[in-house]
């Protein structure tokens, strides 16, 4: 269905100012104001408690699959986190994950 | 450790973030064909990437409006999904905090999953460097990656043709923030933390608006920061 250009500029207006608020939050109007110390604790482990649970659903539910478990999506993603958890190489890992991925599908696709 | 010039870290950034590229060009070339497939223009289709900058959220809401849903509820599930964003703020703050005004709020914009991730892992790893060095090193890692979001939507948008399913690009995504992930898993408090955030991801992805992810992250970032404090309070028994 076409979308109707007053609602386009509207959901992409409000989302660019939305999406900058939510950057700027905190990195712009606390500052360098000092953060309580269990507060920094909760705030050393966003990177780890977001991006796993960002891609979980992703991995297990994809998209290109009509959502069912795909093995080698599977596989892919597991070489892909084992090889930079071991190797602590974010290049090689990608690599390594999208050789899995493409010899995967290649095999079993 | 070496004392770094500022200049040196910049070029590190630069050299942190080129790996994305692999990411970024095809994320961007999709969103492109997807919103000119959708009957966006051009004009409209690079104002959404420029506005936005958030490939997730950008996705999201192009395809609650295609669907038809109210234009609020697509507005409202698109910032959900970019919820995340506040929370790299308030992770960023405490790096970023004694910047000028204006070079915060040009950090804020470029605040993006890459560049987040890049510079928490090396902020912490070089707790000396100045303000001017972290924001070089911010600053380098947006370097190769945003120009080209904007530069490959626009490219998308003009060759609007269908890109070969075959090339399961829909992986791109998952497969760069796994590689991302491992070297981050450094103590028992960041895999606790990972761990309990990908159970709750998937216990909770029924819930609307993306808030699953929501609750994966702060149940993740609780359980990260118990976990250091009980890690430090056996460590100070043994001592």
């Amino acid at each position: 269905m076409n979308i109707d250009t007053a609602d386009l500029w509207f959901v992409i207006i409000g989302l660019g100012l939305g999406s900058f608020a939510l950057r700027f939050v905190f990195t712009g109007l606390v500052g360098d104001r000092p953060l309580p110390a269990w507060l920094l604790r909760h705030l050393r482990y966003t990177a780890v408690a977001v991006l796993p649970g960002l891609v979980a659903p992703l991995v297990v539910w994809p998209a290109a699959t009509g959502g069912s478990l795909d093995a080698p999506r599977m596989a892919a993603a597991l070489v892909t986190l084992a090889a930079g958890y071991f190797l602590r190489n974010v290049i090689v890992a990608i690599l390594l994950g999208a050789l899995t991925l493409y010899g995967g599908l290649a095999l079993l696709g | 450790m070496t004392q770094e010039t500022t200049k040196s870290t910049y070029w590190q950034g630069v050299r942190d973030g080129a790996p994305f590229i692999l990411v970024i060009v095809p994320f961007s070339l999709l969103f492109g064909v997807v919103a000119t497939e959708a009957g966006l223009n051009v004009f409209e289709t690079l104002s959404f990437s420029v506005l936005v900058i958030a490939g997730a959220a950008q996705f999201t809401a192009l395809q609650l409006l295609t669907d038809g849903a109210p234009t609020v509820i697509a507005l409202i599930s698109a910032l959900a999904v970019n919820l995340r964003m506040a929370m790299y703020s308030a992770s960023l703050t405490p790096w970023l905090g004694e910047a000028r005004l204006g070079q915060r709020a040009l950090a804020a914009y470029f605040t993006v999953d890459q560049s987040y991730a890049c510079a928490i892992v090396k902020f912490e790893q070089n707790p000396r460097w100045t303000i001017s060095q972290r924001l070089r090193y911010f600053f380098g890692v947006v370097t190769p990656i945003c120009p080209l979001w904007y530069a490959f939507t626009l490219v998308g948008a003009l060759v609007g043709t269908k890109i070969p399913q075959g090339l399961a690009l829909d992986f791109a995504l998952p497969i760069t923030f796994l590689a991302m992930i491992g070297p981050m898993l450094r103590t028992r408090a960041h895999l606790a933390a990972a761990f309990v955030s990908v159970t709750c991801a998937l216990v909770f992805a029924f819930l609307p608006y993306n808030l699953g992810l929501l609750v994966a992250g702060l149940v993740g970032m609780m359980t990260g920061a118990r976990v250091e404090v009980l890690l430090e309070r056996r460590a100070g028994a043994r001592a």
